[in-house]
């Protein structure tokens, strides 16, 4: 491109040079640039090879966990995967596999995992775990205890997404006849993914065995995989398509989708018909999916608006701080973690039950200190609150930001939040399910402390007339310090929640707060049921808005929705009537 | 009692301000001055801090070896506070009335764009060290951060030849450099054969947090039948949410692989990457790079934040590249005056932390090595894949019809950042 300037040291010139051949990498550099190079197909023929062996192996294999007899081909085959490019190592992982043995199950998993380390001494190689000071070690074969290492004596052995693929496809074959139905379900599901033709055989014999009812119905799905990817007669492969048909999720649909392109003119066109039907089935769930996405949208919208439903919507303030409130609870969670980390080790499910309390009181502490500090000194001047909390809002937030540092934290998700399960072609992530739980629940306690509780009584009394509660005795100060300090702390309890969907950093709760109040106005000020259906009806249009106008601009007609919704009903949704109206 | 409140709470701001802003020790005339000029406070503080940390390590080290030019380095530490038109009036006061000899700063490209002209007119030096969408190149700015060329092609490149990839969801945050990244990107694939139908382009808002439809969308959009790759310039704070969706709905790298454009060490700080492993990042570093130059930056960045944990970053190595090249281009000159250094640093060559050189070009970009990591379940990346050789930072894409005609060269008698080679003009395609 330019003539390279003089100053140019011989390396750098070199170096353009070689870029200039971008991004064909050419090899003659190592392991690393040799690993780029496409490699062949050598997985799919041992995978082959290791299916037939498996076949000839059949039941015995199960039985091969317990057997304590050293197999030194097993282990020259494990300790074979730690040198080498990455081509150089899936092949490696056929012959291990092509051994049939399933006591390689572990050493592959670890492999998977990241777990699998050389010993750089001796080349042994060890399945690995964590320990202070050092590495843990645990042979691969007998899962002995194998003493432990420095982090300088051990080299981890790597493995790209190929690799991952490979190993999958590999555990998959050995997994298959294993005694527990989860195992042979996964394993099921691997081969699925895998198609490999010759892996017919091995499915039949292992559905010939089978009895859990959902194991054997993936095998059939990997059976009809397999076989149309085989060249089988055309019967056997139109009853497969039949078979992925009736599966009828994303992964068939996959497969189906690829027949429907082949020349094969009677299959094709099955392929092509069954595919319409699962695409008018999957719009069907699409519909359903959307539902489930809205109310988990609204659950989330909820949970950020409801704390304010109290501050701005029955006690009228104006807390641009709502949302470092919600950033301080999801902190707090942190802390807690911190700490339970520290002092119950193991037991990290519970950090987050005992940082609800403790969100809820940290900032319900410091709802009422911004209460009594600032915004009792301006009752009924809504434009100096709109300012004050403002700048409430700006010093917590470089507050956290000095003390926790700039960067986001993580606060771990417990286990029964991770993860997801299918409803029919419905994919529910735990972590969703629980906070639409959770939301709800919130809601319910508050309605109850608000409608059941003398607490709540003096609220509504103090909000509805000031004057008047005070002549019955009611220390409108407190309640109005304590009223500020439950919208805050259930706040902060959100933010506990909202920890696990979103980033734990300072800037958490400013995105929460446009849409906090957007649902407060829309629901109608004062009335908590009102925010309810506003959170909820906000987060359903909102999705059924997504799919067709894309994230932007589906957030911008919400937006115009609400304004000329609010010029119509300028009240919101549930607009309060009677004398509490000029209150 | 309002003015008491609000007084107090400006109060507190400026004295907050003037506690990290002023600087210590020397006089004036002893000292060189070298201006920072990253968000501290506001929605990029978040990336932006560590930045500012590492130039003043960056300096505290050059002071050690006894300064520049027999001078002792000393920071100016300003704040624009993650707003755009601040940006600009900080640089003029970095300029103006601090008289800085360079300025290292900006994250987002409307900030870079922001200030732009006050260095052009005022002859200051920017030191840019993000991945950005290129179509630029000024007199007065070294981009030391990767053009698309040296992150986003390779990356493309990578998932076509080793993973297969004919499906691509193309997914970013709604702003220039997602648009502009994912535009040189389709042109590219269409120029590769990928139909228009294998390319689904989709734009989140800023801070996006809820991710279910797009994920959802990912997943269908991969079942096709064609092995599919997300190409992600989903930019700062939504990256978390977006991977906890991609996490839980199950999307394993082994299937709908995402490489990142802009997820680092840093954005992983937060997240439990063990669902996440095999996921991709293309950088020009990674903290995981195995080289002696690259554990002393670690082990000096871990001493000098006093934090055993802390990450290292691709942005903090273009710090540390463009400081080098500011500082030998300044020794090579003899002197801080702008146009000399401007006139001395094309061509300066200093060691990389990837165990190379990287060489400021005359278009005012770098040459840097490009390579593809897969994230572990440490937070880390490893790296499975680097360009044999080191790449030229390319101004002026190939791929984008407005451009491919253009090229930067600051050296003299050219002197020109977007000349025409299809009218032999200096002043771009249009005007």
């Amino acid at each position: 491109m330019y003539p390279p300037p003089p100053t140019l040291p011989r390396a750098a010139l070199n170096a353009c040079a070689a870029a200039s051949a971008l991004p064909a990498p050419k090899s003659s550099r190592g392991p690393m640039i040799r690993a780029c190079l496409p490699p062949p197909a050598p997985a799919i023929l041992a995978l082959r090879a290791l299916l037939l062996l498996a076949l000839v192996l059949g039941a015995s294999l199960a039985g091969n966990q317990a057997r304590a007899g050293e197999s030194p081909d097993l282990r020259a085959a494990i300790a074979a995967l730690a040198k080498g490019s990455f081509a150089e190592t899936e092949k490696r992982i056929a012959a291990l596999t092509a051994l049939g043995d399933a006591r390689a199950v572990p050493a592959l998993e670890a492999l998977a995992g990241g777990d699998l380390y050389r010993r750089k001494a001796d080349g042994a190689v060890f399945i690995v775990s964590g320990a202070s000071g050092g590495y843990r070690l645990t042979d691969p074969l007998t899962l002995q205890d194998a003493g432990t290492a420095g982090r300088r004596e051990v080299k981890k052995i790597r493995v790209n997404n190929r690799l991952r693929r490979a190993i999958r496809a590999a555990l998959g074959a050995l997994t298959l006849s294993a005694s527990d139905p989860a195992r042979r379900l996964a394993a099921a599901e691997a081969i699925l993914k895998a198609r490999d033709k010759e892996a017919v055989e091995t499915l039949d014999r292992a559905l010939a065995r089978e009895t859990v009812a959902e194991v054997a119905a993936a095998l059939q799905a990997a059976r009809a995989a397999a076989v149309l990817a085989s060249d089988r007669s055309a019967e056997e492969k139109s009853a497969a398509i039949n078979v992925l048909a009736a599966r009828g999720d994303r992964e068939a649909m996959a497969i189906v989708a690829s027949i429907a392109a082949t020349e094969d003119q009677a299959l094709a066109g099955q392929a092509t018909a069954a595919l319409a039907r699962m695409e008018r089935s999957q719009a069907l769930w699409d519909v359903a999916r959307n539902i489930w996405y809205g109310l988990s949208l609204g659950s989330v919208l909820l949970l950020a608006a409801i704390g304010l439903a109290i501050t701005f919507g029955v006690m009228g303030v104006i807390n641009m701080a709502h949302g470092e409130m919600v950033m301080l609870g999801a902190y707090t969670a942190f802390m807690v973690q911190g700490l339970f980390g520290a002092l119950v080790p193991g037991q990290i499910d519970y950090a987050l039950v005992v940082a609800l309390p403790a969100a809820f009181l940290v900032t319900g502490l410091v709802g009422i200190a911004i209460e009594r500090g600032v915004i009792r000194f301006l009752h009924a001047r809504p434009l100096e609150t709109l300012l004050a909390t403002w700048g409430v809002s700006l010093i917590l937030q470089q507050g956290v930001r000095t003390l926790f540092g700039p960067t986001n934290r993580e606060v771990g998700t417990p286990s029964f939040m991770s993860g997801a399960f299918e409803l029919g072609q419905l994919t529910i992530t735990y972590n969703r399910l629980w906070i639409l739980v959770f939301s709800l629940a919130l809601f319910a306690a508050l309605i109850a402390a608000m409608k059941k509780t003398r607490f709540g009584l003096t609220i509504r009394a103090v909000t509805q007339n000031r004057r008047m509660a005070a002549s019955m005795g009611i220390r409108t100060p407190l309640v109005d310090a304590l009223t500020f300090g439950l919208g805050s702390g259930i706040a902060g309890i959100a933010g506990v929640a909202l920890s696990q969907i979103d980033n734990v950093s300072p800037n958490l709760g400013q995105s929460y707060i446009i849409d906090s109040f957007m649902v407060v106005v829309f629901g109608g000020v004062g009335n908590l049921w009102g925010t309810l259906l506003g959170a909820m009806s906000l987060g359903i249009a909102n999705k059924f808005l997504e799919p067709f106008a894309g994230a932007v601009l589906a957030k911008i007609l919400v937006l115009v929705f609400l304004i000329l919704f609010i010029q119509k009903r300028p009240r919101g949704l549930f607009a309060l009537k009677g004398r509490a109206v000029e209150a | 009692m309002t003015a008491a409140v609000l007084k107090t709470t400006a109060g507190l701001a400026l004295a907050a301000l003037l506690a990290t802003a002023t600087p210590q020790g020397l006089r004036a005339e002893d000292t060189i001055k070298i201006g920072i000029l990253h968000s501290l406070s506001g929605t990029m503080a978040i990336s932006e801090t560590t930045l500012k940390d590492a130039v003043l390590m960056l300096i505290e080290e050059q002071n050690r070896k006894g300064g520049v030019l027999g001078k002792k380095l000393e920071a100016v530490v300003v704040d624009p506070a993650s707003d755009w038109p601040l940006f600009a009036e900080k640089a003029r006061e970095l300029i103006e009335v601090e008289k800085v000899a360079a300025v290292f700063g900006c994250w987002t490209s409307v900030s870079r764009k922001s200030v732009l002209p006050v260095f052009e007119e005022l002859n200051g030096l920017l030191f840019y060290p993000l991945q950005y969408e290129g179509e630029e190149s000024q007199r007065n700015v070294f981009y030391t951060g990767a053009a698309p060329n040296q992150q986003a092609i390779p990356a493309v490149e990578y998932l076509m030849q080793e993973e297969g990839v004919e499906r691509w969801v193309l997914a970013g945050t709604d702003y220039v450099y997602p648009r502009t990244t994912n535009k040189i990107l389709e042109t590219y694939l269409k120029s590769k054969g990928v139909a228009a139908e294998d390319i689904m382009i989709s734009y989140t808002p800023f801070g996006h947090s809820d991710w279910q439809t797009i994920v959802a969308d990912i997943k269908a959009f991969g079942s096709a039948g064609k092995k599919t790759a997300v190409v992600s310039t989903i930019n700062g704070d939504a990256n978390v949410p977006f991977y906890k969706e991609l996490g839980n709905a199950g999307i394993k790298a082994e299937d709908i692989p995402v490489i990142a454009f802009s997820v680092g060490e840093e954005e992983l700080a937060g997240l439990d990457t063990g669902p996440l492993v095999g996921h991709l990042a293309a950088w020009n570093y990674f903290q995981s790079v195995d080289t002696e130059e690259n554990a002393a930056f670690v082990d000096t960045w871990r001493a000098f934040t006093g934090d055993g944990e802390r990450v290292t970053n691709d942005p903090m190595e273009a710090h540390y590249l463009g400081f080098n090249m500011w500082v030998k281009a300044v020794e090579k000159a003899g002197s801080t005056d702008p146009d000399a250094v401007i006139d001395a640093i094309v061509g300066v060559t200093v060691p990389n932390l990837s165990g190379g050189y990287s060489a400021m070009m005359p278009n005012h970009h770098i040459t840097k090595p490009v390579l593809i990591g897969e994230i572990q379940d440490d937070g880390q990346f490893e790296t499975v894949w680097e360009t044999p050789g080191l790449v030229v930072g390319d101004a002026w894409s190939d791929y984008l019809d407005g451009s491919k005609d253009l090229i930067a060269d600051w050296r003299p008698p050219m002197a020109c950042g977007n000349f025409n080679t299809a009218t032999g003009k200096c002043g771009g395609s249009g005007s």
